[in-house]
C-alpha cells in the first residue's frame, strides 16, 4: 500500500519537553506503515535564532543535516513547524546559488558529507504535508477506525509553517494552510473556525516578552473555547509548549479560565487510528485532555 | 468580465451605531483590482463607502486593507484571485474569512450585528458553485476613522517618529554630497523600499496584543538609517531599541509582515538585522534577547541539539556556571517561569534530569565534533555574507557569478530602491514605474 519511508528528523523538543509527541509519532507511523529511518545524528535546525546570529552558521547546520538524510537516499519528514519554516529557509538560501552550497560543502566534505540541491527528488516534509500530499487523505480515511465524530477540533498552524508562503511551497501548493481542517474531516472530526488558527503561539518570545508571548497564546485559546473547541491540534511541539504547557500561565494573563486540551497532529491521528490515549502520552499534557477523551468515550 | 460580492466591514462615526457588514455586487474582469471593485460600488451604489487611494499603482501606498483577512493593498490584489482565496476558506472551514476574524464577525453577526444588502437588494447571484463573498476590512491595529479609512498618525507615523527617521551624520556635512560605495547600500536597498502603506503593522501579531510594540514599519525604518554607513548613531541607535521592551526583542517572528508587505521589504527580517547588529555591538540588553540568542547558539555548539533548562537558565542568568550573579530581572523571571517547569515534572511528562541544566546529552560519537567543525569553520573565514535570498530555482549557471561565499550574487536593479530585492521571483509581480 503506502509503503512510504523516509529519513525521519523528529526536532530538539519533541525529545525534549514534548516526548509524548515523539512517542505518538512512532506508533502513528507504525500503523500507517510509514517507516521512519531516525536521523539521530543530525543537530538542532536553529528555530530561527542561529540565523538571526548567523546566517550562515544556520545554513550550514542545516545543509548538514540535509545532507545526513540525502546519504539515506531518503526524503527527510520533520514533526516541527518550526524545523520546517527554518530548514526551509536555509534550503531555499542553498538552493538559490551552487556557489553558496560549494563553499557550504567544503566543511561537510571534511564529514563524508554533501548537500546536493534535488537528489533523487530530495524534498523535506512536515509529518502534516506528508499526510495530505504523499501518503493522502483517502488512503488515511480507510485506515479510521474510530471516527473522530462530534469531536470539535481547532487547528492551530504555527507560523512557519504558514509564512513566508514564497518560501514554503505555496506555489505549488497552495493548499498548505489548510490542511489541517482536511485532516480533522478525513479523521472524522469537526473543524472549528476561529481567529487563532493561523496566527503566532507566541512562544518565540517567552523569555523575552513574556507578556506579549502568553497573551497571544491566552486568546487564541479563549478564542477556541468561545468559538465551541472540544481541543485544538497542532503540528508544532513549540506551539504546544505555549498553548499547553504554558496554559496556566496564559490563563492569569488574559484573566479568564482556559482549560482546553491541545494534542500533537500524530496524536490525533493516532486517535482516529484506535490508539489509546495514554499510549499517546496524552496524560502527560498540563491542560486535561479528560474532555476529549470523554467525547470519543475512550477510558484515558 | 465577472460579478463578484464584496462585503464590506462599515463604520460611520456620525452615526450612532457601531460597525456594521454591507455587500455589494460588482461587475469587472478578475485581472482587475479589488480597489476597483471598491471604487465601482462606491460609484454605482454608496458614494458614502469610504475608501482612501491615489496611484492604483502600488506606488502611493493609500489603499492598504485587510482582504480576506490578509493585509496588503487594495490597488495590487486581483478581484479574481481575492475570490479564489475567499472560496477557498469557505470550503476548508465553512466560514467567511468575516466570520472567523472581525470583531463584528462571527457570533456578533448573529447576535446583532446587521447585514444589509446594498442598493435594493442588488446583490448578484452566486455563481453556479458556491462563492463566498469578498471580505474587506480596514486595516488592523489602528483606529478606523469612517469605513476603510484608517486612522495612520495616531500609531504609524508615531511609531516612525520614534525610531529617528533621519540620518544621524558624523560631524558637520561634507562641501558636496556624501560619497558611498553603492555595495555598502546594499544591505539597506530592502528597507528603503517601504512606501508607508501601513500593511505590515496591521497585520503585525506581535501589536495586537502589545499595542506599545514599535512594530515592522518603523523598526524596518530604523535598520534603514543603523545600516547606512553614513550614520554615526548606529550604536545609540541600537542600545535604544534593544533596552525598550516594546523594541527588537518584541518581535514575535511571525512571518505576517513578510506576507503583507506589497513591496518586499520584508520587516521581520529587518528586526532580525537589528537584532545581529546588537549582538555585534555587544549590547547587552534587559530583555535577556541577546542572552537568549548567545545561549541557543552555544548550546548547539556544545551539545548539537537543544538543552531547553539550560536556554531558559541561561536566557536570563548567561554564564552563571557556580558564580550565581543573574540580575533582578533574571531572578524574577527564572521565579515566574518554575511553575513552567513544574508542571510537566508533575505530570511526568519530563523525568527530573530533562529539568536540569546541562544533562543534556550531546550528539553520539563524532557527531558532536562534526557539528563543532562547522562553528570553527564559520568563525574562521570573515567573508560578508549577503543576506538576501537570489538567484532563480534551477538556474546554478547564472549564480557562478558570484564569489565563494554568494555574497556578490546579489544584483540590485539598477532602477533602485523602489524595486525588491528580497524573495526573487516576487520582482516581477511588481507594477512598473
Amino acid at each position: 500500500m503506502s509503503n512510504i519511508k523516509v529519513a525521519y528528523w523528529p526536532g530538539c523538543v519533541s525529545r525534549g519537553f514534548t516526548p509524548e509527541l515523539h512517542g505518538s509519532m512512532a506508533l502513528v507511523a507504525e500503523r500507517l506503515d510509514i517507516e521512519l529511518v531516525e536521523l539521530d545524528r543530525a543537530n538542532c535546525c536553529g528555530a530561527g535564532v542561529i540565523a538571526e546570529h548567523n546566517q550562515e552558521l544556520a545554513d550550514t547546520l542545516n545543509a548538514r543535516t540535509f545532507a545526513l538524510a540525502q546519504q539515506t537516499g531518503l526524503s527527510m519528514m520533520n514533526i516541527c513547524s518550526t524545523c520546517q519554516g527554518a530548514q526551509s529557509e536555509c534550503q531555499q538560501r542553498l538552493d538559490a546559488d551552487s556557489a553558496y552550497r560549494a563553499h557550504i560543502n567544503e566543511v561537510l566534505s571534511g564529514q563524508g558529507l554533501a548537500y546536493e540541491k534535488g537528489k533523487d527528488g530530495f524534498t523535506n516534509k512536515n509529518f502534516l504535508w506528508l499526510l495530505v500530499e504523499d501518503y493522502g487523505l483517502d488512503q488515511l480515511r480507510e485506515k479510521v477506525v474510530r471516527p473522530l465524530s462530534g469531536l470539535r477540533v481547532g487547528p492551530f498552524y504555527g507560523c512557519y509553517i504558514v509564512r513566508p508562503k514564497e518560501r514554503l511551497g505555496y506555489a505549488e501548493h497552495p493548499d498548505r494552510d489548510i490542511y489541517l481542517e482536511k485532516v480533522i474531516e478525513a479523521l472524522g472530526g469537526e473543524v472549528v473556525e476561529y481567529d487563532g488558527a493561523r496566527k503566532c503561539c507566541g512562544f518565540p518570545v517567552v523569555t523575552m516578552a513574556r507578556e506579549t508571548s502568553l497573551r497571544q497564546a491566552g486568546t487564541h485559546v479563549g478564542d477556541a473555547i468561545d468559538a465551541g473547541a472540544d481541543c485544538l491540534v497542532t503540528p508544532c511541539p513549540l506551539c504546544h509548549l505555549n498553548l499547553d504547557m504554558q496554559q496556566p500561565e496564559a490563563a492569569k494573563v488574559v484573566n479568564r479560565d482556559l482549560g482546553l486540551a491541545v494534542l500533537h497532529l500524530p496524536q490525533l491521528v493516532g486517535l482516529a487510528l484506535g490508539a489509546e490515549p495514554k499510549e499517546l502520552g496524552m496524560p502527560k499534557h498540563v491542560a486535561s485532555t479528560g474532555w476529549v477523551e470523554e467525547r470519543l468515550s475512550v477510558a484515558a | 468580465m465577472a460579478e463578484y460580492t464584496i462585503k464590506v466591514r462599515r463604520f460611520q462615526p456620525e452615526s450612532s451605531e457601531g460597525p456594521y457588514w454591507e455587500e455589494f455586487g460588482v461587475e469587472l474582469d478578475p485581472s482587475l483590482s479589488v480597489l476597483d471593485g471598491l471604487l465601482q460600488a462606491k460609484d454605482r451604489e454608496d458614494g458614502s463607502l469610504a475608501v482612501r487611494c491615489s496611484c492604483r499603482a502600488a506606488i502611493c501606498g493609500s489603499c492598504g486593507m485587510k482582504i480576506n483577512g490578509q493585509s496588503g493593498l487594495g490597488c495590487k490584489t486581483q478581484i479574481g484571485e481575492a475570490q479564489e482565496q475567499a472560496n477557498k476558506m469557505l470550503a476548508a472551514t465553512g466560514a467567511t474569512a468575516a466570520e472567523a476574524s472581525s470583531p463584528v464577525g462571527g457570533a456578533a453577526d448573529e447576535s446583532g450585528t446587521e447585514t444589509r444588502e446594498a442598493g435594493g437588494g442588488a446583490v448578484v447571484a452566486a455563481p453556479a458553485e458556491r462563492s463566498a463573498p469578498i471580505v474587506i476590512e480596514p486595516m488592523g491595529n489602528m483606529p478606523v476613522i469612517k469605513d476603510l479609512v484608517t486612522d495612520m498618525e495616531s500609531t504609524h507615523w508615531t511609531k516612525i517618529r520614534r525610531v529617528t527617521p533621519w540620518l544621524l551624520p558624523h560631524g558637520e556635512p561634507p562641501e558636496r554630497e556624501y560619497v558611498v560605495e553603492p555595495e555598502s547600500m546594499i544591505d539597506i536597498t530592502q528597507s528603503m523600499a517601504c512606501i508607508q502603506c501601513g500593511a505590515c503593522v496591521s497585520s503585525c501579531l506581535s501589536m495586537e496584543v502589545d499595542h506599545d510594540f514599535i512594530g515592522p514599519a518603523a523598526l524596518a525604518k530604523a535598520y534603514r538609517f543603523v545600516g547606512d554607513p553614513r550614520d554615526a548613531e548606529t550604536k545609540e541607535r541600537l542600545h535604544d531599541l534593544a533596552h525598550d521592551p516594546h523594541g527588537i526583542y518584541d518581535c514575535t517572528h511571525c512571518f505576517s509582515c513578510i506576507d503583507a508587505c506589497p513591496k518586499g521589504v520584508a520587516p521581520m527580517d529587518q528586526i532580525m538585522r537589528l537584532r545581529r547588529k546588537a549582538g555585534e555591538e555587544g549590547i547587552e540588553d534587559p530583555n535577556a534577547g541577546h542572552a537568549h540568542e548567545m545561549a541557543f547558539v552555544k548550546i548547539i555548539e556544545k551539545k548539537g541539539t537543544l538543552d531547553e533548562a539550560m536556554l531558559v537558565q541561561e536566557s536570563y542568568a548567561p554564564g552563571i556556571k557556580g558564580k550565581l550573579k543573574p540580575s533582578k530581572r533574571g531572578l524574577r523571571e527564572t521565579i515566574k517561569s518554575l511553575p513552567t517547569i513544574l508542571r510537566p515534572l508533575r505530570k511526568r511528562k519530563v523525568g527530573l534530569k530533562k529539568a536540569i541544566p546541562g544533562t543534556h546529552r550531546k550528539l553520539p560519537g563524532d557527531a558532536q565534533d562534526d557539528v563543532k567543525a562547522i562553528y570553527r569553520h564559520v568563525d574562521e573565514h570573515s567573508e560578508e555574507l549577503n543576506l538576501y535570498i537570489r538567484g532563480e530555482e534551477g538556474d546554478d549557471a547564472q549564480a557562478d557569478g558570484g564569489d565563494a561565499a554568494g555574497a556578490g550574487a546579489a544584483q540590485p536593479h539598477a532602477s533602485g530602491a523602489d524595486q525588491t530585492l528580497g524573495a526573487g521571483e516576487e520582482t516581477t509581480e511588481e507594477t512598473p514605474k
